[in-house]
């Protein structure tokens, strides 16, 4: 077990360096950090020298090379916006992102378990008419657009939540309800999928020739076979759930790592993309491994002994 | 001579044929409907209203949808600088779905190729495709967007491009693992005995196999493309003006909610309409084209519950 972690977390090290190389050329593709940090009427020599003074004068592979060389001392720069520490700044917001995505997350998680199961109970009765359609629309909505109409429905005509910010637990429900939208819908779809396959089998049929309840059935015998496609698309979704937080902190905003890294891009704050991405990657591919586990404690057939 | 005894083959009833199961289920065929129409207005529309949609009209100034004192253009509403919404809504088809496409087609041929040669070949050149691979995969599309978009400049090409490299790793990954299973079989393996040249076996012999599953798998990402791309001129990093596409629209009216919700909302809701289309055939097709599930599709008309409910 042991030597599977450190080997997954050598193979992630070296897609986090190719990741790290490929933010750190494009960043610099974006122009000149002078144009926006210094007044309009600066002259040549004035841009000149802050460029000098962030090492931004430098040939590329000289800027790389250092860039790298400050990661092994734990340096990742400052941020150029906020004058402070970048991985400071990173850390601050990375929070504030996690606990919208854990929140969504098991949201969408328990709800689709349960639409998912309930329909998979009675194909095509009414009950799984209405949650695949539910489910379809969910995984189909655009989040953005979500996300606008509700701020019209109920902070602009209702006046019930309020449109933006953080603070009061009203804060929480739009951007969460918009955030758990689109897991949900693709969850309950797999859930449904893999429990009808699973209903099929002999083993059930068992189960149910032996007289037990039908809910035990479908809650203990059932979806614990049917959890396994469940966890690895949940994984994946997980990741992707990064998408939806930058377009939903954007919105309503939320002050986490998506908004942040818009605003860092933007703003050509060179140190500040790169911590963020750096922060979202590594959050990424602790989250895999432990899906793997997750994933081996669920199915004992699979074993990550080495060899 | 005994008369000759001819057996009439018995009579089977024949399953409906798959265009007949699709119109049978009200949902579907409704789906099916409404991309079919959105389609041609994408192909058609433009030409009729394009100068509409550019035309500035001061008296239907954010103009409320559901009247038609200005003719029956102005239906949905107009915007600040009272521009059709219809109109508007039928050119941003065209550049929605146009994207879309060639995205689509761009991730599937690039990454059909890539993930033959990944799968076909041995040396350090699959291995690298690989990895690479590994990188796009192990980091949120949308940001790996939004930092390439705003470093190479936004622009329709451009955003075809970023599009279609986040969407590369899908067709690679189920390419390599088909080449690897269909590479095995006798076919294959008499094709090489016979001394075929590695080309000809990779696209006379493998291709005609993988591709049918490409084009099943193109037709299901499609929506994912269209709200990715939507997403991203929403964040305005995707088609600039003058050019427009429904997530700009949106962008657009995002400012105006409080007065004028209709300049956001509509197409938002054609965004959400096409793709939940797109999501019911493919979720129709899912059953459809599984053995095991098939026979759902095919009970007859008013018998879709389960045996259990009607005994």
């Amino acid at each position: 077990m042991l030597s599977y972690v450190a080997r997954r977390g050598l193979q992630s090290l070296i897609a986090l360096m190719g990741l790290l190389v490929l933010v750190f050329f494009l960043a610099r593709l974006t122009g000149d950090p002078a144009y926006l940090y210094l007044p309009l009427d600066s002259t040549e020599a004035q841009r000149a020298a802050f460029n000098q003074l962030h090492g931004f004068d430098d040939p590329l592979i000289v800027q790389f090379l250092r860039y790298l060389g400050d990661i092994l001392r734990l340096d990742f720069g400052m941020s150029l916006s906020r004058n402070l520490p970048a991985m400071q700044v990173a850390l601050e917001a990375f929070p504030r992102t996690l606990q919208l995505a854990v929140v969504a997350m098991t949201l969408a998680l328990s709800l689709s378990i349960v639409v998912g199961v309930l329909a998979a109970a009675r194909p095509g009765g009414a009950f799984d008419r209405l949650g695949t359609t539910a489910s379809l629309a969910g995984a189909s909505a655009p989040d953005f657009w979500v996300a606008i109409v509700a701020i019209l429905v109920f902070s602009v005509n209702l006046g019930l939540l309020p449109t933006s910010g953080t603070g009061s637990p009203l804060h929480w429900i739009m951007p969460i309800a918009v955030l758990t939208l689109r897991p949900f819908g693709l969850l309950t779809q797999v859930v449904r999928g893999t429990m009808l396959g699973v209903l099929t089998s002999p083993y059930v049929k068992t189960a149910r020739a032996k007289g037990i309840a039908r809910r035990k059935i479908l809650f203990v015998h059932a979806l614990r076979n049917a959890m396994l496609p469940v966890v690895t698309v949940a994984g994946d979704l997980a990741a992707g759930l990064v998408n939806g937080a930058v377009v939903v902190e954007s919105i309503f905003g939320w002050p986490g790592i998506g908004k942040l890294m818009i605003d860092a891009i933007i703003r050509r704050d060179f140190a500040l993309i790169q911590a963020t991405v750096l922060v979202t990657a590594v959050a990424i591919f602790v989250l895999n491994i432990v899906i793997d586990l997750i994933y081996a404690a669920l199915d004992p057939r699979i074993s990550h002994q080495a060899g | 001579m005994t008369p000759e005894i001819t057996l009439a083959p018995p009579k089977r009833k024949r399953a409906p044929s798959a265009p007949l199961l699709l119109l049978r289920d009200p949902m579907t065929a409704l789906a099916l409907g409404y991309l079919i129409l959105i389609a041609l207005v994408a192909i058609l529309g433009p030409m009729f209203m394009a100068d509409l949609a550019a035309k500035p009209n001061f008296r239907a100034r954010n103009l409320a949808p559901f009247t038609l004192e200005q003719g029956w253009a102005f239906v949905l509403g107009a915007d600040t600088l009272g521009r059709s919404l219809l109109a508007r809504l039928v050119v941003a088809a065209r550049t929605t779905l146009g994207i879309a496409v060639c995205a689509v087609m761009c991730s599937l041929v690039l990454g059909g190729l890539l993930g033959l040669v990944a799968g076909y070949g041995r040396g350090w050149l699959s291995a690298a495709i690989l990895r690479v691979t590994d990188i796009v995969m192990s980091f949120p599309s949308l940001l790996l967007a939004l930092i390439v978009l705003y470093s190479l400049g936004p622009s329709v090409l451009n955003l075809v491009i970023v599009l279609a490299v986040t969407r590369i790793p899908i067709y690679l990954r189920t390419t390599r693992a088909e080449v690897l299973e269909v590479r095995q079989r006798m076919f294959v393996s008499a094709a090489e005995a016979l001394g075929a040249s590695d080309t000809r076996i990779i696209f006379r012999h493998i291709a005609p196999i993988v591709i049918p599953t490409l084009l099943t798998i193109g037709a299901i990402d499609f929506a994912t493309v269209v709200l990715a791309e939507s997403s991203l001129s929403f964040l305005g990093l995707g088609v600039q003006a003058p050019a427009f596409t429904w997530g700009s629209m949106v962008a657009t009216g995002r400012g105006y909610l409080a007065n004028a919700w209709w300049i956001a909302f509509w197409p938002g809701l054609a965004i959400l309409l096409t793709t939940l289309s797109l999501n019911i055939l493919s979720s129709w097709w899912r059953t459809y084209s599984d053995p095991h599930q098939r026979w759902r599709l095919e009970l007859p008309r008013g018998g879709r519950g389960t045996k259990e409910k009607r005994s």
